[in-house]
């Protein structure tokens, strides 16, 4: 198979990448590997590689012949039930109502009857333990094809935890964090009972901001109670009617939802794509807003640190230099990356080297690496005060709990290093070393992996609906408990398995974890990959 | 044309050529004209310049580099004022419980929607604890990847069986509650028809919802009935559209910006009357009304089947974090592939759930503590009535009340300042109060200013008079 080098590409008017192209045998490009280091223009400080390998032809068209095969049994089976041969599950109207308007349309959930009822015990599995590297799991059975579950009473120990987002393994329930927790639970109680601005600013709650604010390198921050909240409440206060979103293909449902509600135009630019971006800048500047042509008040470009269904990171140096030449605001959701990246931890900023003050709005979550729950938003002090007086969050929406606040609290400090301790490097190293081992060894074993090679979310395409369910089932039996993703979460062809890396995880975990892996790869056949040498090899300049 | 004839053709290419381009020849003169005219025109059309029907920039590239360089974006955020009434938070130290500690002063807590005193109750944080040492604070997923915990499971289970109702979903944050139920139901083209005095979170669930809203007047079965009345008759003219089109009413069991109740029995007749669906929000009602504490339907003796989803949120009586919804299980397991704070959030931390399965064991087991709140929440109606210059708004059984002028300045603003510096004389005293806080330029119909008072059930006699005096007193230094 031979590499063929392509001519320097020009991106944007900015940053010069190299893009090999990994051709088969039959001179087909099937991947596409995208270089970026110094020998460009410097605005990457270390190589940058990121891969999407091509669905392979037939295994597409397996697919959707699976689909179709599925939406045929499908409505075979919905007319076996209206006819009432086949037993009918699925709950009901009451009596008193029938002559109301359906409250469901019959065709919005032929897919939820018909195809995620099959696989349903993927998802939603209970456990009883701390979401750590090995987790406890409840045991159910379902006697009638996943319609309804009952608990066996047992409980499945140790089962390597491949799906909870626990990227530096703070979530813990003994330890320095948890003690600290556990002490606040008994001095302030649990709950708050009212908002931010009224009586529920807990000295705490700016003890904590403070610290965040330190540690993203911003001058201020303000946290919120949930995640999804943070971005579905605070992007209407900073955007409204006659401004202009330019927001990712593949950004997060909370993004969507925020700039929907936010009352202003949104346009969506390709997925990591400079040059879409960079195109829909120039032309929303001097073409203005439709139709009447008046200038934009604002335009905020909404990105995502890792974007959790692909593994990529975002393309930031060449955001930021965008967002300076056309005078763009920019709204970073790092609520993946946080914890994850970077040699401090300190995020996706961290990991290029730039500077936070860059970054108009900084956005992240507490759920994923620091093992508590809520988001944050850190900026500058003007940012800071409007939103501390215009945020819905701040006004009509409860405070957060003051043990959750002392574990945020605890873990910042500890990946600060301000406990006295490595622990909190340590652990940002061994997330790394992880990430990058996981990665190659999957790679050498043929499956076909998206995604950054740095980022802790490894997806790994499965494709046929039939593995989905088949992959989560098999990994299970042999204790290890995995994510897989189908539509709508993804494209209908392009299912996955997706595995969240952890500092947690032991290097004989990952060994356990990666030849079960390949045990079931083979079973089921899912290493699609052509190429099997590693990427790596390829990169010889 | 003739019939096909036998022709013998050798090899002369000049004869095939004839033989087939004869009926070209044979055909109709006007079939040639109008097939010649069609190819030149063909012609002409593929040799004229294409021109593209949108917006055509005529600018040439030094013209766009100049408007982007003069383009000027407003600041990210206007500037705000230093004086800001809600720039300056009020800092409770040491935990919000009957005893606050509000700047630096300790104060007997009238502000806070710890209606039944379980911010402070020993065997919930016990309770908490234990979880806290069993599954640590976070859940690191959301519901569907690894982050169900059976604390989760057994949440659900217990508040469907206290209110009696088949099926309950809990969420991690209690503003998301009604925010995201309402968007999983009514979608584009549905009605809606609310009350208007709804709270902030009803309205961005409708906002999201992208559903056509039409507000009553507050409480007003007239005019909700109108409304009904008006839409009949638009069914009619187009009965098509009118059976696929699904009906809400959207009401609060108590509603916090007027502390008054809705009257449900009425708006059941309504319901099947005129066949819409009822979504009642109970976050203030549920744990203080009825004799259980199972919210406005157990005050009126309402069927709760009747009620097609009820939601509520734990922060209040709970005093936990997080909402609920409850009814059938054919609504609401609807929401578990549809709510969108539900499947794209994590899950609630599992100690905050124990907490709240340990604050419904302790209402279950000790039903008068109902009825308790509800002679306090009477005692401090009658105590406040008499303060001059204020008026109480809200029902006599309703735990958080509202303070407003009885006779405005005219302007908002000044309004503010004056019940601000009444919440202040308070704080000096030691009563803490707070203003009731709204979005100005985002809430539909906005209540005029107040200040609100809660009712909590460790208030003893002694507390509730002197905090009446001290309103009284603040009431008649700063309204004279």
């Amino acid at each position: 198979m031979s590499t063929k080098q392509n001519m320097l590409d020009k991106v944007g008017s900015f940053c010069v990448c190299k893009i090999k192209d990994v051709r088969n045998g039959s001179g087909n490009t099937i991947m596409q590997i995208l270089i970026y280091n110094n020998n460009g223009l410097g605005l990457y400080s270390r190589p940058f590689i990121e891969s999407f390998e091509e669905t392979p032809m037939l295994v597409a068209v397996l697919t959707y012949m699976g689909y179709g095969i599925l939406t045929i049994f499908g409505y075979l089976r919905d007319f076996l039930r209206d006819w009432k041969i086949e037993r009918c599950h699925v709950a009901r109207e009451r009596e008193e109502q029938r002559d109301f308007v359906p409250l469901y349309q019959d065709f919005e959930n032929f897919y939820t009857r018909n195809l995620y009822m099959r696989i349903r015990d993927s998802w939603n599995r209970p456990i009883c333990s701390v979401p750590g590297a090995k987790v406890d799991l409840v045991e159910r059975v379902s006697p009638d094809y996943n319609w309804t579950f009952d608990y066996t009473g047992k409980v499945v120990e140790g089962v390597i935890n491949m799906g909870s987002y626990n990227y530096l393994g703070f979530a813990e329930n003994t330890g320095y964090c948890a003690d600290a927790s556990a002490e606040v639970t008994m001095k302030y109680g649990v709950g708050v009972a009212s908002t931010r601005q009224e009586m529920g600013n807990l000295d705490r709650h700016e003890e904590m901001e403070e610290l965040v604010a330190k540690f993203l390198g911003v001058e201020s921050a303000m946290a919120f109670g949930m995640g999804f909240a943070t971005n579905s409440m605070n992007i209407p206060a900073l955007t409204g009617k006659g401004c202009l979103i330019l927001s990712d293909e593949l950004n997060h449902a909370s993004l969507v939802l925020g700039a929907r509600l936010s009352g202003s135009t949104i346009r969506v630019f390709k997925h990591n794509n400079m040059q879409s971006l960079e195109k829909m800048l120039r032309d929303a500047i001097v073409h203005g807003q439709p139709r009447t042509h008046r200038p934009w008040k604002k335009i905020l470009i909404l990105v995502e640190g890792i974007y959790s269904m692909e593994g990529s990171i975002v393309r930031l140096p060449e955001v930021i230099a965008l967002k300076k030449r056309y005078r763009a605001y920019l709204y970073l959701d790092e609520a993946h990356s946080i914890g994850a990246l970077g040699p401090g931890g300190r995020g996706v900023v961290d990991y290029f080297g730039l500077d936070p003050r860059d970054v108009d709005v900084m956005m992240g979550t507490f759920t994923k690496s620091f093992g508590a729950a809520g988001g944050y938003i850190g900026g500058r002090k003007e940012l800071l005060e409007y939103l501390r007086s215009h945020s819905h969050s701040a006004v009509y929406a409860a405070s957060m709990s003051p043990p959750v606040v002392e574990q945020i609290i605890a873990s910042m400090k500890c990946i600060m290093g301000e406990d006295g301790t490595t622990l909190g490097r340590d652990r940002v190293q061994q997330l790394a070393e992880n990430t990058l081992y996981f990665r190659r060894r999957l790679t050498e074993m043929g499956f076909i992996i998206y995604g950054n090679n740095d980022s802790p979310v490894v997806p790994m395409m499965l494709y046929m609906p039939a593995k989905i369910g088949a992959f989560g089932r098999e990994m299970l039996k042999r204790n290890i408990g995995v994510v897989v993703v189908g539509f709508p979460a993804t494209p209908i062809i392009e299912s996955r398995a997706r595995f969240c890396i952890s500092a947690a995880h032991t290097k004989d975990m990952l060994d356990t974890a990666l030849s079960v892996i390949s045990e079931v790869g083979d079973l089921l056949q899912v290493k699609y990959s052509r190429h099997k040498r590693l990427i790596y090899d390829q990169i010889q300049d | 044309m003739g019939s096909p004839q036998v022709v013998r053709v050798g090899n002369n290419t000049s004869a095939r050529l004839i033989l087939n381009t004869w009926p070209l020849v044979c055909a109709p003169a006007y079939h040639l004209v109008l097939e010649g005219i069609l190819i030149l025109w063909i012609i002409r059309l593929l040799f004229s310049k294409t021109y593209k029907l949108q917006e055509r920039s005529d600018l040439t590239e030094k013209e766009k580099e100049d408007l982007i360089e003069e383009w000027q974006p407003e600041p990210l955020v206007p500037p705000m004022s230093k004086d800001h009434p809600s720039l300056n938070y009020d800092i409770v130290t040491g935990p919000p419980s009957h005893k606050i500690i509000v700047n630096g002063k300790e104060c007997i807590n009238f502000a806070s929607f710890n209606f039944l005193g379980f911010l402070d109750n020993e065997r919930v944080k016990q309770k908490a604890l234990t979880s806290l040492r069993r599954y640590g604070v976070g859940t690191c997923g959301p519901r569907g990847f690894y982050g169900t915990f059976d604390v989760h499971l057994e949440l659900e289970d217990r508040l469907a069986k206290f209110m009696k109702t088949e099926e309950a979903i809990i969420y991690s944050y209690g503003f998301a509650t009604i925010a995201s139920a309402i968007p999983a139901y009514s979608k584009r083209g549905d009605i809606v028809f609310v009350d208007e005095a709804a709270c902030f979170s009803i309205q961005k669930g409708l906002q999201a919802s992208r559903s056509f809203i039409k507000y009553f007047k507050h409480n007003d079965m007239e005019d909700l009935e109108r409304l009904l009345k008006e839409q009949e008759i638009e069914d009619q003219r187009n009965p098509r559209k009118a059976r696929v089109t699904r009906r809400f009413i959207i009401v609060e069991g108590l509603y916090i910006n007027t502390a008054d109740v809705c009257p449900l029995p009425d708006l059941v007749k309504l319901k099947y009357k005129y066949k819409v669906r009822i979504f009642l929000e109970e976050s203030m009602s549920f744990g203080v009304l009825g004799e259980h504490g199972r919210g406005v339907t157990e005050h009126f003796g309402v069927n709760i089947d009747d009620i097609d989803l009820i939601s509520a949120n734990m922060e209040n009586a709970v005093a936990s974090i997080g909402g609920f919804c409850c009814g059938r299980s054919f609504v609401i397991d609807h929401q578990r592939l549809s709510g969108q704070g539900y499947c794209f959030s994590a899950s609630l931390p599992p100690m905050l759930a124990a907490a709240a399965i340990e604050a419904l064991n302790i209402m279950e087991e000790d039903p008068e503590i109902f009825a308790i709140l509800r002679e306090k929440c009477k005692h401090v109606h009658k105590a406040l009535q008499e303060s001059p210059g204020v008026k109480v708004i809200g029902e006599a059984y309703a735990p958080a009340l509202h303070l407003q002028l009885e006779r405005s300045s005219g302007s908002r603003d000044t309004d503010v300042k004056m019940l601000r510096s009444i919440v202040d004389y308070c704080l000096e005293r030691q009563i803490a109060l707070t203003l009731a806080r709204y979005l100005d330029k985002e809430e539909r119909f906005l209540p005029p200013p107040s200040i609100r008072v809660v009712v909590t059930i460790e208030q003893t006699e002694e507390d509730i008079e002197k905090a009446a005096s001290c309103i009284r007193e603040a009431a008649l230094a700063i309204l004279k």
